[in-house]
């Protein structure tokens, strides 16, 4: 790290600060008391079913995992690939990684139909499942990270940064390709493509900048810390090519669905017959999500106001996309017998239909609120930010 | 002396007839818990030699004719809640009808058991298991109702228990949380007899079912398929399903 920064940590105790962890407190209990209501009826109160079995909090435990992945791409970009401008944010990158991952990972547990069995999920590994991998594969993420970051924060091990950084990366590199592939390995008709993998590596790095922006202005905007051009012009070609890279997986996805005769059907559905999820795709994944982002970030001079924008219509776009992909995919029949009208008491045939529960809304949104909660108490605790952000560009100049 | 001696002797003797008395008490319940269970030796345990199978007629089996689905719930202890969405089915008559030709078929559903599964492929606990002898399982004690079965079996054969479940029956216990599948009626194979769909089928003089050992050459189910033509369904996934259907 450059010795031109001095770290500092969230200034306080101030009432903002308190006021800030209050607020965040309310969705947190508010979800507290969701999982121990649906915990306690069991799943009957949400609105899952034996034909949606993920819903909503898994489209925000997915999104949050795959943004995490992301947001690391920003430290990564610093300590692999030597990019000095994103040095000085490093550590707020891994930091953003770790308390968003954990969000997730925390929405992922409580929404077990037994979530008293927590223990058994760590301590029972079927090891030829990749889905038990997975939870070697997630702590193999957070304990890099952490050493990354503890690397980064301590002066004596500033040395050994970029071999930490290179395991992360690998780290990171695995947790992505793997989320891709437990949709491309999947025998549903809206999965069963190994395109997902690229694709959510895409997804990942736009979700991940996005949220990293919003929350580094965020950051700076509550201390007036100051913000050098260079790293939002960085920020934002990151952002455009993200956004771009996904947009180009999209259509990639849905074009080679709808091409061939096989899967065609199942791209209708998305392309035109979904209803809400060929609205949610058009409108928010498409448009809002990736179109009008890169309208606003097309221009060479962009304001912070435009940026955030761009970056706030990315995440939302992104929530769409996770719903799209995981409702949607789950909605769209499994065809047992292809060529043949099939019907049963179970449903077969059929669109199902799905409608989230308070509950379940409640629990996805505490879900975000630990990640920033974590995030707020990690900065209040490590001097993780520069105080001057712009010091290295006058540094370096 | 003696009535010293005499004294000495009565207190060995009640001592143990007392110790012979509480080793009774105590270890007595525990015999007779296991002639109850009637656990198998180790050696008499299912054998991979077996693959336990159905071959299912479905030119005998007529549209709208559920014995199949009623004698599955009656032997499960599977019950009506109204919810429908959120109701365990085990099995489910699926009505097909040919998008070409028109022709109509009806169809029992219910898990595959196959030789490959993929909800033991996913299960992050192992909690999805393949007996030696082909029938795949759910392991309650250790499933923790995480539903990524649910998302990978592309038979839809699985269902989630969504609330508490009173009124059990003994032989197949059930949770709220875990995730369940037909058995093959494992309890019922064990003690050498038919699962109940099956017997149901046969009972009401059906006979669209058949099951056996698909690995032993002189069993009727293993004559029935090397004789007449079958097929499994999306036998393009190569799952390789214990379950085969006559007659599509």
């Amino acid at each position: 790290m450059g010795a031109s920064f001095i770290y500092r940590e969230l200034a306080g105790p101030s009432p903002r600060y308190w006021g800030l962890l209050a607020l965040l407190g309310v969705p947190l209990a508010l979800a507290a008391g969701a999982y121990f209501y649906m915990e306690h009826y069991g799943h009957i109160v949400t609105g899952m079913d034996n034909q949606i079995v993920w819903g909503v909090p898994h489209v925000f435990a997915l999104f949050l995992v795959v943004a995490a992945t992301g947001v690391l791409n920003i430290a990564m970009a610093a300590s692999v690939f030597g990019k000095a401008v994103y040095r000085p944010v490093a550590p707020l990158s891994a930091l953003v990684s770790l308390a968003i991952l954990t969000g997730g990972l925390a929405l992922l547990m409580l929404d077990l139909g037994r979530s008293d069995r927590m223990i058994v999920a760590i301590t029972q590994l079927n090891p030829e499942s990749l889905f038990a991998l997975r939870v070697i594969f997630y702590d193999g993420f957070m304990a890099s990270v952490g050493v990354y970051l503890w690397f980064l924060l301590e002066r004596r091990m500033n040395r050994y940064i970029k071999p930490a950084a290179i395991v992360a990366f690998l780290w990171q590199l695995l947790l992505i390709t793997t989320t891709g592939l437990e949709f491309g390995f999947n025998f549903r008709a809206a999965y069963d493509t190994l395109l997902y993998a690229p694709m959510f590596i895409a997804y990942a790095a736009a979700y991940g900048t996005a949220v990293f922006v919003l929350i580094l202005f965020a950051v700076c905007a509550w201390e007036e810390r100051p913000l050098p051009e260079a790293l939002s012009g960085r920020l934002k070609k990151l952002l455009g090519i993200s956004v771009g890279a996904s947009l180009f997986f999209t259509v990639l996805f849905l074009g080679s669905k709808y091409e061939l005769v096989r899967s065609r059907e199942v791209a209708r559905f998305f392309l035109f017959d979904g209803g809400v999820y060929t609205a949610l795709l058009w409108l928010g994944q498409i448009a809002l999500g990736a179109v009008v982002p890169l309208a606003l970030l097309w221009r060479a001079q962009i304001s912070r106001a435009s940026l955030t924008a761009a970056s706030a219509l990315v995440v939302l776009g992104g929530l769409a996309q996770m719903y799209v992909t995981l409702i949607g995919g789950q909605a769209y029949p499994q065809i047992l017998f292809p060529g043949m009208l099939e019907s049963s008491s179970f449903f077969d045939g059929e669109i199902h239909p799905y409608t989230p529960s308070v509950p379940e809304l409640l629990l996805s949104l505490g879900g975000v609120a630990l990640a920033a909660a974590l995030i707020a108490v990690a900065l209040r605790a490590l001097a993780l930010l520069p105080e001057r952000l712009d010091q290295a560009a006058r540094a370096q100049a | 002396m003696n009535a010293d001696g005499n004294e000495a002797l009565s207190r060995r003797g009640f001592l143990a007839i007392s110790a012979a008395t509480l080793g009774g008490v105590m270890l007595a319940p525990g015999i007779r818990l296991i002639e109850i269970a009637g656990a198998r030796a180790p050696e008499q345990g299912v054998s991979k030699q077996v693959r336990w199978g159905l071959l299912i007629d479905t030119n005998k089996c007529a549209p709208g004719c559920d014995d199949c689905v009623k004698a599955c719930a009656t032997e499960n202890g599977l019950k009506q809640s109204g919810y429908t969405r959120t109701d365990a089915q085990w099995i489910r008559k699926v009505e097909l009808k040919d998008k070409r030709t028109g022709r109509a078929s009806s169809v029992p559903v219910m898990c595959q058991h196959c030789e490959h599964p993929p909800c033991v492929d996913v299960c992050p606990t192992g909690a999805s298991f393949k007996r030696a002898d082909g029938i795949v399982l759910v392991d309650r004690h250790i499933c923790i109702g995480c539903r990524y079965c649910m998302m990978a079996c592309p038979y839809k054969a699985r269902s989630i228990v969504f609330e508490a479940i009173t009124e059990q029956n003994p032989d197949v216990p059930r949770g709220q949380g875990c995730a369940e599948a037909c058995t093959l009626c494992v309890h019922r194979v064990d003690r050498e007899q038919q699962p109940a769909c099956v017997e149901a089928c046969t009972k009401a003089g059906h006979n669209a079912m058949l099951f056996g050992d698909l690995n032993d050459p002189h069993s009727e189910i293993a004559q029935r398929v090397a004789k007449y033509a079958s097929t499994q369904i999306r036998a393009d996934f190569k799952l390789n399903p214990g379950v085969r259907y006559q007659g599509l």
